[in-house]
Parts: C-alpha cells; structure tokens; sequence
C-alpha cells in the first residue's frame, strides 16, 4: 500500500473514531438530549404560536403559510445550534476532561478530526431537527400538500457543510477560552440567523444586513427550504441556492480549517491545551 | 537489553536505526505571567514577566534506552514532555525524535510517540473499552484490531476484563492509571514519554505500574524518558537518570557515577547537592502555561 493511500486510511480510520467517539457520549447522556429536546420544541411552539397570535390580535394571514414559515425558521435555528454546539462544545469538553492533549498529539490530520466531528453532527443535528419538525407540525396540524422534502433535505445537507466550515471556525473559541469560549458559538449562531431571515424576508432587513445576508448560507438553506416545502420546488429549481451554498461551503470549510489551524498554534505557543477542569 | 517487537499495527513510521532516539539542542521554552494588580503596585514589578520553563536543555537519548528524570514541582519535566510529544512549540534550540524534528515534522513523530501523564484523562462516562477504542482510531486501529487487542492490553497491565465496561468514574485512580498505560501502549509507540505516571497512586498501584514499565523494558522495543518525583523509581527502572532544576538540566548520568560525581551515597543525596533543596515526592508538576507559573521563580 503506498503511503498516500495509507495515511488516507489511517485518517478515514480516525475520523471515524470521533463519529464512535460521540456516538458512545450520547448515548451516556440520552436522557439530558431528551430533555434538551423538550425545551427545544418548547422554544419552537413559542415561536410559530406568533402566527395563530397575529391573526387573534386582528391581523389577517395565512395562518397555515405563516406557521410553516415560522416552523421552517425554528427549525433551522435548532439544527445551526446542534452543528455549532457539537462542534464548539466538544473541543470545550476535551479540554475539561484533558483528553484534547492525546488528542493533538496523535498523527490524527486536523481535518480528518473536525470532519469526524462535523459528520457526527450532521447526522445527529438532522435526526434531531426531523423531529423537531415533524412533532411542531403535527402539534399545529399544518398542511403542506405542496412539501417536497426531499428536496429540503438535499438542501440542508449541501448547506451543512457551509454550517461545519462556520462551526470549526466557532470551535477554535473554547481552545483559547475554554471557560467563555463555547458560548461564543451562540452568538455566532444569532448573528447568522438574524441577518439571514430566520423568521422574516431579508427584504425587510436595512441595507447593510442585506448585504451580509448575501454571503451568509443560513440565507439560501433558509430560501431553498421554504422553497421546496411551501412552494414544492424540486432541485433543479433551486440550482442558484445551492450553487450559493457549494460555493460558500468551498471557502468556509479551509477558512475553519486555517482558523483552527492557527488558534492551534496559538494554544500551543502558550500552554493552553492543558486540562481545564 | 530489550527484545525487538513487531509493531502490531501500520504507522509509515519514519524511524531510522542510525539515529538518536531523542536529540534535545539548546532547547528554550519560556512563558509570560501577568502579576495582579496588587502585586505590581506593591514591588512595582513589570506588567509582564518571562519565565524559563526549559532553559537550553541539551541531551542524547540511544535507541531502547530508559532515562528518568528527577526534578521538583515546576522544574521544567511536563514542559519537556510536552515539547517532545508536539503539543507546546519551543521558542529556541531543536528537538528530534528518531531524526524527526518536533515542530517541521510533527506528524512523523506523532506516529511514534505515546504519553502517560500524571493525570489519567479520558471521558469519564464512556467505559475503559471505549475510550481505547476511539484513541486506537487515531492511529488508524481498525474494530477487528481493536477488539482483539484491547482485552490483551488491559490484561497485560492488570486491569480486569469484567471491569472493561464500566465507566471511567467509577474506577479507581490507580485503575484509570492503568488504562492510561494500556491507550499508551495500544499504538506500539517507539518512545514512550512518562510524565509522573505513579504520581499520587497508592502503594500497591504504584508497584503494579513499576513492574509494568520494567516489563515494557524488557518485551517492548521502545525508548523510555520516565519524568518523576520519586527517586527510587528513577534509581531502579532508568539506565540514566537526569536532574532538571528551574528548567536547566544539570547532569545526566548513570546512577552510579551520578552519586560518585557528587561525592554522596545515594540520589537523594546527590538531588541535595545539585539543586540545594529536598525532592517532594508527592508534589504534582504544573508549570507549562502562561497561566498557571505563580510559583516560578522569575529568570528575567
């Protein structure tokens, strides 16, 4: 085998074992993802009530249109916190429990490591926001007889990785911080959604977060998912939204890579990698 | 001297057999400490002060050789290690592993080094089994291998098969200890850096963790840099055995010729006469970040 192909291995092999990795800690903690479920379609109902509110108060809407536009938001928020919590709370919890050390010192590549880590999160992050969409629907009984969820998932899956490029760029946080820096990661995800329009058109938005709002992928996963669910566009409709998430995701993912990279350097220079809880 | 071992698994180790195990040149590691407020207003000292963690250490280290090396809390030992194992960057001199530099071919050497530190870290909730498991990946240990080889480590270090299981909080130190030997050694290193590896176990773990680096000497083909508090340690299991004080290394030698060197009868007393202070075995190093160097001396 020659050296290329086995060091391929050897990194597919390791990337693997963080996937093993976080499969065994969730299922150690099920029960606390459980109830982290429960406040989050808490969080969610409270949200895509705001529709059934609107029309109470004397405002005349589509109620069915707007819950699915809330739902759509609420949920794409939930599933932008489980890829930046996986990614940014796990390096945080190596540091607590000292492991980052074995960690950094094994001949595991940096990205084989984050792409362990953010492939562990897709899976886990859909699983959880499928569900989260489909016990919100029902609680509010919406239709979507035009919903084609296929094409929702191809679209949140082509943005995922924009959103683990984002979420290794978040991780590097708790290696300089490790106390403060995980929490960083929610303020990143805020300042995402918020110039992306989680709950509203980025029409409405001044000027200036329009302009952001155009490099950010929350904005077209948020497009092509409403897209596909409420209007029924297939894939080839949506080729300018995921044309814009590819090309987004190529920059995003080496920028997280060459950011962890040099947070890497930077707690390596100065001691910091040591055990912090 | 120890027997050769096949390596049981496939690194592409870059390890030659006409180098030098370890070669350490004008190694320097200093980091930065910020004194308190209070403390700068009363001494009117700097806003910031450099300290020497590793102040141009210089050794060889032969292929199969085991050399401890002696020093007080904050004497420079986890700096070393850390240095050799990649995980902090030095700010002077050179240090190769198997003619591998540290810092230009860090992933060469990463694949030929392993670490045991006087804290046994793992995730507390997974089980001894599983935490092997997911570090065996990253040396590119398949599940065929691993579920072979990880019953036979952790019977090889004394650590009952029942318990595999069980989480990692439930067992004792000197059994988390013992699972940190069995990762250590799960991925074959040819160096195997010890950093207070008995550091706080009691007697009788102590004991089985002594016996198992004295059995690593003589089955396993690996280079051993044994950093500890405790003399009788460095006495028994080291061919060489080092004095690290405020981060200078002031002589590294045989046993014998170490105490005859310092006209003393045993190391404690030859520790005495090089450093002019006592050893305390149970002291826990901790002197390797710009944090955490509050009982340092300060060099400049």
């Amino acid at each position: 085998m020659s050296t290329l192909s086995s060091d391929l291995r050897m990194q597919l092999v390791g990337a693997r074992g963080i996937v093993e990795r976080n499969l065994y800690l969730t299922r150690r903690y099920i029960w606390w993802d459980v109830a982290f479920f429960v406040w989050t379609v808490a969080n969610t109902l409270t949200i895509v009530f705001i529709a059934e509110g609107i029309k109470a108060n004397g405002g005349t809407i589509d109620v069915n249109r707007q819950t699915t536009y809330l739902l759509v938001g609420a949920v794409l928020w939930a599933y932008l916190g489980i890829i930046f919590e996986f990614l940014t709370e796990t390096v945080a919890w190596e540091r607590w429990e000292g492991t980052i050390e074995y960690t950094f010192m094994a001949p595991l590549r940096r990205g084989a490591h984050l792409a362990g880590m953010g492939v562990f999160a897709v899976i886990y992050g859909m699983i959880r926001a499928t569900l989260l969409f489909a016990v919100v629907a029902a609680f509010f009984s919406v239709e979507m007889p035009k919903a084609d969820f296929l094409t929702a998932l191809v679209v949140v899956l082509v943005a995922s990785i924009s959103f683990t490029g984002i979420g290794m760029m978040t991780a590097v946080l708790p290696l300089i911080s490790p106390e403060k820096g995980a929490q960083l990661g929610f303020v990143a995800q805020g300042l995402l959604l918020v110039v992306s329009g989680v709950y509203y058109p980025v029409d409405i938005l001044p000027g200036w977060m329009q302009a952001v709002a155009v490099i950010s992928p929350a904005t077209y996963a948020l497009d092509g998912v409403r897209a596909a669910i409420l209007e029924g566009a297939g894939v080839s409709d949506l080729w300018g939204e995921l044309g814009a998430l590819v090309l987004i995701g190529v920059v995003a993912v080496p920028l997280g890579l060459a950011l962890f990279g040099a947070g890497e350097r930077y707690a390596k220079r100065h001691g910091k990698l040591k055990r912090s809880g | 001297m120890p027997q050769p071992r096949t390596s049981s698994i496939s690194l592409n180790r870059t390890r030659r057999p006409d180098v030098a195990a370890v070669e350490v040149s004008g190694l320097t590691k200093s980091f930065h400490r910020k004194p308190g407020r209070t403390a700068r207003r009363a001494s009117g000292a700097p806003r910031r002060r450099t300290v020497a963690a590793v102040d141009g250490i210089s050794f060889t280290m032969a292929q199969g050789e085991t050399i401890a090396i002696l020093g007080q809390n904050g004497s420079g030992k986890s700096t070393l290690v850390r240095i050799l194992s990649t995980l902090l960057l030095h700010d002077a001199g050179t240090a190769t592993v198997f003619g591998n530099d540290v810092l230009r071919d860090a992933q060469a050497v990463r694949r030929l080094v392993n670490r045991v530190s006087v804290e046994a870290s793992f995730f507390k909730k997974m089980s001894a089994a599983e935490n092997l498991s997911y570090a065996a990946r990253f040396y590119g240990m398949g599940s065929s291998q691993t579920r072979k080889q990880i019953p036979e480590i952790l019977e090889r270090v004394g650590f009952p098969s029942s318990r595999m299981g069980e989480p990692m909080e439930n067992l004792s130190r000197g059994m988390q200890q013992k699972v940190a030997l069995a990762r250590a050694l799960l991925t074959s290193p040819v160096l195997l850096l010890l950093d207070e590896p008995t550091t706080g176990l009691d007697p009788r773990s102590k004991r089985d963790v002594q016996q198992f680096i004295r059995e690593i000497r003589v089955t396993h083909d690996s280079t051993i840099l044994l950093c500890t508090h405790d003399l009788a340690e460095a006495e028994t299991l080291a061919d060489r055995v080092g004095i690290l004080d405020r981060g200078r290394l002031l002589v590294l030698e045989p046993v014998e010729s170490l105490v005859r060197g310092y006209g003393v009868t045993t190391l404690e007393e030859a520790f005495f006469a090089a450093t002019g202070r006592e050893i305390d075995p149970n002291a826990e190093d901790g002197d390797d970040s710009d944090d955490d160097l509050d009982d340092r001396e300060v060099f400049a």
